[in-house]
């Protein structure tokens, strides 16, 4: 009983939550939302048995991927009141497709029933006597190896291609140049000269093109 | 599970459709398109997680893993790209790109 009032208290705050996303004006507004949605999904993926995922989706989408938004909404100087024109040009075509798509899905849900065969054909059963995070690791370090290898190499692809493409090479940067040092030798940085009383010494020529 | 997975279904459905209404209804702002992409994802992940729990399979959780990662690497190009273009336009309407075509 307590599980189902919890299942409708965060499902419907989950509902609200993206609403506020895709309507909000303000798009820090939006992303903060968009971090409230994802905390109360993961209670869904709590309360559906699923308890890996549900922190999973806590600590890397909360904390890496919502995060990333908030970064870049606030870092780009963006005027936002003109980007939000044309909302309502737009919305009775966005109702109209939303409206089918629900009726197509609705239909779906309250039409559909598991065969009897079902529970014989699972792939993986879960298993009783471990923890919801033991499960899943026994089997994707085991029967899904190739493709958990696979996603680490897309997050790598990824990783290396945002870095290529938004890093700015810096001309002005000071970089160490260490052939350069070691190939230094006194004769040419070290000049003596005996001034004159009270004339003081020129600058060597070089070290003026160095500073 | 106590709660029956048609209501996860339902709540599922009205996620993907909040998604799809946000890309219609913010054409402009490529930001909070994909902030619903990210939505439709979560509802997809929702019924991934419903199913597996529901039918004790433990594949479902599997996929909903592969999806989070996928979805994790799509925003994170998704922004590098969209700090790039903001870096060379000064503002990141969507329909501006149409100024690329050669």
């Amino acid at each position: 009983m307590i599980v189902n009032l919890a299942f409708y208290l965060f499902s419907l705050i989950l509902l609200a939550s993206a609403v506020m996303v895709v309507t909000a004006r303000n798009p820090v507004h939006a992303v903060l939302f968009l971090i409230l949605a994802f905390v109360n999904a993961a209670v869904l993926f709590l309360l559906a048995g699923a308890e890996f995922l549900a922190f999973i989706l806590a600590i890397v989408y909360v904390g890496a991927v919502a995060v990333l938004f908030l970064f870049v909404v606030m870092m780009l100087d963006v005027d936002f009141a003109a980007l939000k024109e044309g909302f309502q040009r737009y919305a009775p075509v966005g109702a109209l497709v939303g409206l089918v798509l629900f009726g197509e899905l609705f239909l779906v849900v309250s039409g559909w029933n598991v065969l009897a065969g079902a529970t014989a054909a699972r792939l993986y059963p879960t298993p009783d006597n471990l923890t919801n995070a033991a499960a899943l690791g026994s089997l994707i370090y085991t029967a899904y190896l190739p493709l958990f290898q696979l996603s680490g190499i897309v997050l790598l692809v990824a990783m290396i291609g945002a870095i290529v493409l938004t890093h700015r090479d810096r001309k002005r940067a000071l970089r160490q140049n260490l052939a350069m040092q070691h190939a230094r030798k006194p004769q040419d940085t070290l000049v003596l000269t005996r001034p004159a009383l009270g004339a003081g010494a020129p600058l060597p020529a070089q070290e003026k093109e160095t500073l | 599970m106590p709660v029956p997975l048609s209501h996860f279904l339902v709540v599922a459905a009205l996620l993907l459709v909040i998604g799809v209404f946000g890309i219609f209804m913010n054409r402009k702002n490529i930001i909070v398109i994909m902030m619903s992409i990210e939505l439709v994802l979560l509802a997809a992940n929702i019924n991934f997680v419903a199913f597996s729990g529901a039918l004790h399979d433990m594949v479902g959780q599997v996929f909903t893993m592969f999806v989070l990662t996928v979805a994790a690497a799509e925003s994170a190009i998704g922004l590098a790209i969209l700090v790039i273009y903001f870096r060379n336009r000064g503002s990141i309407e969507v329909e501006d790109v149409t100024t690329m075509r050669g």
